[in-house]
């Protein structure tokens, strides 16, 4: 578990430095996207640029510009969407659960956030801007300044391993029916 | 009477969605002090720590705050002269912005938020009457992600229960936020195996035999926490049981998160 502090907007030499299983701390700007923001690319664009971002899976709590919780939600959702949010220039993607792992090849990580630990992350996530502010709280496109954002697991590597599909893997072989 | 349920609803929810019940963390902290995946521990720790964080600072331990869903028991000498549900209600719409609450409810078709985590059917309260006096009101906000891992299986009668449980759980569980608590509901009907599910998780701890094996048996899948791998995959199971048809064998899991809120308030 070698342990990586790294600052955003990522290189691809970043990206290509994490292995499955290393635990990332991040700081810099991250932009949090759940359903409706992702929606709302694929038909309109994105209203930010994307290249070199990390996109956290999110729907915080927010009150006064404050960020009172801001854990990751289920990635698997936003799975039709990886490919065009990739190809935006998205260097990782920060959430719960996984999400398939062969359009990160070569090009991008899947960073896993601790699911539940909303207090926690707030206390590393303070508020930058607002977009998409119309699809109210839990869904707008937040622009949020992350200070040392962690621990994270590289759960999905650019270099085809996966995690998630690692554990799946000996579930399977385990329970052979 | 219904100034003293909306304020207790209003307490029970700020407490529930700002700590966790003491033998919640009981298990979290008994699962770490077995757990040898070191990636597995790191997630435990860093769970408890937001624990913690969310205690002494106030503040939702996660940002998904949940479906409003309450469970009462009303002494039979009460007959109240107000609507419980409106009551609840109001209690809900005050915790929305005092705790504050992430406005969660919305119209299943077109998506538009209430704001306020209150419409039709919302909250969900689930009455019942018992011997003695006064009433309890337990709040249990439940989050979507283990909620939308939660399926009800109309099975064969020759089938094996626990392995379509286990089953289910292999292929569902890493979305759910696990370790898990797993409310199993056995029998009845197709709607009475959800409910009974959800009794089950609102009935916690309590551990059978059958209980602790089924435990036993998911925690040697392996799936560990958030699905990273561990010997951590559920901390704990209720199941609870009824009458089906003799043609019928309907079996619900109700997933639940290693944040299992809950608060109860008791009003005499």
């Amino acid at each position: 578990m070698t342990e990586h502090h790294l600052r955003s907007p990522l290189s691809d030499e970043d990206v290509k430095k994490l292995v499955a299983g290393d635990v990332v701390f991040l700081s810099g700007p991250i932009f949090t996207a759940r359903d409706k923001a992702h929606a709302l690319i694929r038909q309109a664009g994105s209203p930010v640029s994307l290249q070199g971002a990390a996109l956290y899976h999110c729907g915080p709590i927010i009150q006064n510009e404050r960020v009172l919780s801001a854990g990751p939600t289920t990635s698997g959702r936003m799975a039709r969407y990886t490919e065009e949010i990739l190809k935006l220039g998205v260097k990782a993607i920060i959430g719960k659960g996984g999400l398939p792992g062969e359009p990160f090849r070569n090009r991008a990580v899947y960073l896993a956030y601790p699911g539940g630990c909303g207090a926690a992350a707030a206390q590393q996530l303070s508020v930058l801007r607002v977009h998409l502010q119309e699809l109210g709280m839990a869904e707008s496109l937040w622009e949020f300044e992350a200070r040392e954002l962690g621990p994270m697991i590289v759960a999905v590597d650019a270099h085809g391993r996966d995690l998630y599909q690692e554990v799946r893997g000996s579930v399977q072989r385990q329970e052979p029916d | 009477m219904r100034e003293k349920t909306v304020e207790a609803t209003v307490r029970a929810l700020q407490r529930a969605e700002t700590s966790l019940p003491d033998w919640v963390l009981q298990r979290i902290e008994e699962a770490m002090a077995r757990e040898s995946n070191p990636v597995a521990r790191h997630h435990l720790q860093f769970m408890l720590e937001n624990v913690s964080i969310a205690k002494s600072k106030g503040l939702p331990l996660c940002q998904d705050t949940g479906l409003t869903i309450f469970h009462v028991q009303m002494g039979r000498d009460l007959s109240l002269d107000f609507s419980l549900f409106e009551a609840i209600a109001q209690g809900v719409r005050i915790a929305t912005k005092e705790v504050p609450l992430r406005p969660n409810a919305v119209h299943p078709q077109t998506r538009k938020n209430s704001g306020d985590n209150t419409g039709p059917g919302m909250p969900d309260v689930i009455l019942d009457y018992v011997d003695g006096k006064g009433l309890q009101l337990t709040a249990f906000p439940k989050g979507a992600g283990s909620e939308n891992m939660s399926l009800v299986g109309m099975l064969n009668p020759a089938d094996d229960p626990f392995d379509f449980i286990l089953e289910s759980v292999a292929k569902r569980a890493a979305n759910a936020c696990p370790p898990l608590f797993l409310g199993i509901g056995l029998g009845g009907s197709f709607d009475l195996a959800a409910r009974l599910a959800k009794r089950a998780l609102l009935n916690m701890p309590g551990s059978s035999e059958e209980e602790l094996q089924l435990l036993e048996r998911i925690n040697r899948l392996g799936i560990g926490p958030m699905g990273l791998g561990g010997d951590t995959t559920a901390l704990g199971i209720k199941i609870e049981k009824a009458f089906c048809h003799t043609a019928s064998l309907p079996v619900a899991i109700n997933f639940q998160c290693w944040a299992n809120r809950s608060a109860t308030e008791v009003i005499q």
